[in-house]
């Protein structure tokens, strides 16, 4: 094996520049790719995380068909405490829960004294939804960060909303809501703090505490419309919503149909549009990636057993087995392949590193993305056995060439 | 028992509707130890009778044995294996592998061929670098030799496997007259030291003057046999 590849290594320095080329050429694909995907993966992180930990969570529950009318918040579809309870009893035993957050959800007037304007809001337990949304806390950028995530009596208001009507933190405002049985109720709340607005659904909604909200809405008994819930780790996503969507089903209602449903952030967020889109890109740049390997090497490797055919004949004519003479053109294809693309992934790495110290900077929406890129190792051994297996095909069929050639012919030829 | 036993040796080659004989019914005996050569001009069948007793192509006709073997019926892999047990090869070009050195060409066979281990390998590679007095090249390319000291390597390398016969086709073409004759010595001495016979094609009269054996052959026949006085 190890003289098998020694030959290929010197027949391979044997067209310095040939090989040089070419393997560049798999170096740029490897590096195209690798840096797309360490950027694009950081995008996607970076968007997922602010939705998932600042606005959706990992997964929601609602009332079933509540998501269907969501734009309207409807107040009439809410889950009833009966439904809640066992629903929290199902959250609190799987595992792989870390934390979820009661919501009511409402629309509203917003007054600010001189005029109005309509707010959706969320009515939540400050505690519960620290815990199951750690990143709202950091869209406060007015207000005190480091207390209660809302109190009662005060209202947390997105930045465009407080730009708009000119209120700031301190202000008295007033909101106003129709109940579900059409009467109209007002409050004064004091502006507790402003917070920026992300890209998404709820990334311009209000926050009011839940005991607030269930006042304003008249509630007798503690409704609820939605409840986030955060998982331990996003890679369980599938196999909690499995669970619990199982679990889900148990919880009947009056008519014996399921009283609740379950979403993923993906299904609640247009962002999963983009994901899907960044995933399809990546996969055409894979297949640009095979494309050049493929052309590349296989072209390199005709070339060779073309330039090589009084050789071949030679080494077959000294007893060399077919097998053999097609174990030294793979190699040689085979080399090509992981030079190229282990140079590709050592420069992918120096540029990973150099954009973690200037990391590019842009603008999403109303929101300023800062892509800090990194490189999965499950994604760099996976381009470098890409690189190396297309090496491998596209060598197959010069190399079977070469093994296959009539020696006397191959000694023949000029 | 002969080295070589050929009967009635028959090839052709089809060009286009027609085949073409290139060997018409040859029959010779080649014993142990020759030191033979197959003479005619271009185009006679010389270096396709060396083809066949090298197991490169198959007869048409006849039957063909090498050391025992009736090697007309060997299939492409088991041919592939009779040659590097039992065969060695001088080209006319040299025909060395130019990524390799003179010592790594020498080494090619029992390392790609035979799979002999490191230390036999490199005792054995030593013993014919110095028999073909190369000793001084063994780290120099092929493109680094001249061209008797590319022969020279090219019959070390055919040696080195200790095979029972050496074919080389017109193995002194391409060298000037000193060099060749240089080289057919060589071919002697080897033959004389490990008792491996030689058969080579040449169409120079003084060349084959030096084979002890000679096979003369005309539009692929076998026109006349001699042995060396």
């Amino acid at each position: 094996m190890m003289s098998t590849l020694k030959l290929a290594t010197r027949n391979l320095l044997r067209y310095r520049r040939r090989t040089l080329l070419t393997a560049l050429l798999i170096t740029l694909g490897v590096t195209a790719l690798l840096l797309f995907v360490a950027a694009a993966g950081s995008f996607k992180q970076t968007m997922v995380g602010s939705i998932t930990d600042s606005m959706l969570g990992h997964l929601q529950i609602h009332r079933k068909g509540y998501t269907a009318s969501i734009d309207n918040l409807p107040l009439n579809m809410s889950l009833q405490p009966n439904a809640v309870s066992k629903i929290e009893d199902a959250l609190k035993a799987d595992p792989d829960v870390a934390a979820y957050s009661l919501r009511v959800k409402l629309g509203a007037m917003f007054s600010n004294f001189t005029e109005n304007t309509s707010i959706r809001l969320n009515g939540i337990d400050p505690v519960a939804e620290d815990a199951a949304l750690p990143g709202l806390r950091q869209r406060i950028n007015e207000g005190n960060k480091n207390g209660a995530l809302v109190e009662p009596g005060k209202v947390l208001i997105p930045t465009l909303l407080a730009r708009g009507m000119k209120v700031k933190v301190g202000d008295s405002v007033v909101l106003v809501v129709t109940n579900a049985s059409g009467s109209v109720n007002g409050k004064t709340f004091t502006v507790g703090g402003v917070l920026d607005a992300v890209t998404g659904p709820g990334g311009r909604d209000g926050y009011i505490h839940i005991n607030d909200a269930r006042e304003l809405l008249r509630m007798d008994k503690p409704e609820v419309m939605e409840i986030a819930v955060r998982l331990k780790s996003i890679g369980k996503l599938a196999a909690v919503q499995q669970r619990l969507t199982s679990k889900l089903e148990e919880i009947r209602n009056k008519e014996d149909k399921p009283a609740a449903e379950l979403h993923t952030w993906a299904d609640l967020s247009p962002f999963a549009n983009i994901v899907r889109m960044i995933d399809l890109m990546t996969m055409f740049i894979r297949v640009m990636l095979i494309a050049i390997v493929l052309v590349s090497v296989m072209n390199v490797m005709l070339m060779a057993v073309y330039e090589r055919i009084r050789e071949i004949g030679t080494l077959a004519a000294i007893g060399t087995q077919p097998g053999k003479l097609m174990a030294i053109f793979l190699s040689e294809g085979l080399l090509l392949g992981l030079i190229g693309a282990a140079v590709g992934i050592v420069i992918s790495y120096a540029l990973v590193a150099f954009l973690n110290v200037s990391p590019i900077v842009f603008n999403f929406g109303r929101e300023q993305i800062t892509l800090y890129p990194h490189l999965e190792l499950i994604e760099v051994l996976g381009v470098l056995g890409l690189a190396v297996l297309v090496s491998a095909l596209a060598s197959l069929q010069p190399a079977w060439r070469a093994a296959r050639m009539d020696p006397i012919q191959a000694l023949r030829h000029v | 028992m002969a080295l070589i036993k050929a009967t009635n040796i028959t090839k052709n080659y089809r060009m286009g509707d027609e085949d073409v004989p290139a060997l018409r019914g040859i029959s010779f005996e080649i014993g142990e130890g020759a030191f033979a050569a197959f003479v005619g001009p271009s185009g006679s069948g010389k270096s396709t009778l060396l083809n066949l007793i090298g197991c490169l192509d198959h007869p048409s006709g006849g039957t063909l044995f090498v050391h025992g073997t009736d090697i007309s019926t060997l299939s492409r892999s088991a041919a592939a294996t009779f040659r590097g047990q039992h065969l060695g090869f001088v080209f006319q070009d040299f025909n060395l592998v130019p990524v390799l050195s003179a010592y790594e060409n020498i080494e090619y066979p029992l390392l790609m061929v035979r799979g002999w281990s490191p230390q036999k390998r490199r005792e054995r590679v030593l013993k014919m670098i110095e028999a073909v007095d190369m000793t001084e090249h063994a780290h120099k390319r092929p493109d680094q030799l001249s061209g008797g000291q590319k022969q020279r390597v090219a019959v070390a390398r055919a040696l080195v496997g200790e095979p029972r016969l050496v074919l080389a086709d017109e193995p002194t073409a391409n060298l000037d007259h000193d060099t060749a004759y240089r080289i057919l010595n060589l071919m002697k001495t080897m033959r004389d030291d490990f008792g491996t016979s030689f058969i080579f094609s040449t169409h120079d009269p003084k060349i084959m003057n030096e084979a002890e054996q000679t096979f003369t052959l005309e539009d692929g026949r076998l026109s006349h046999e001699g042995v060396a006085a």
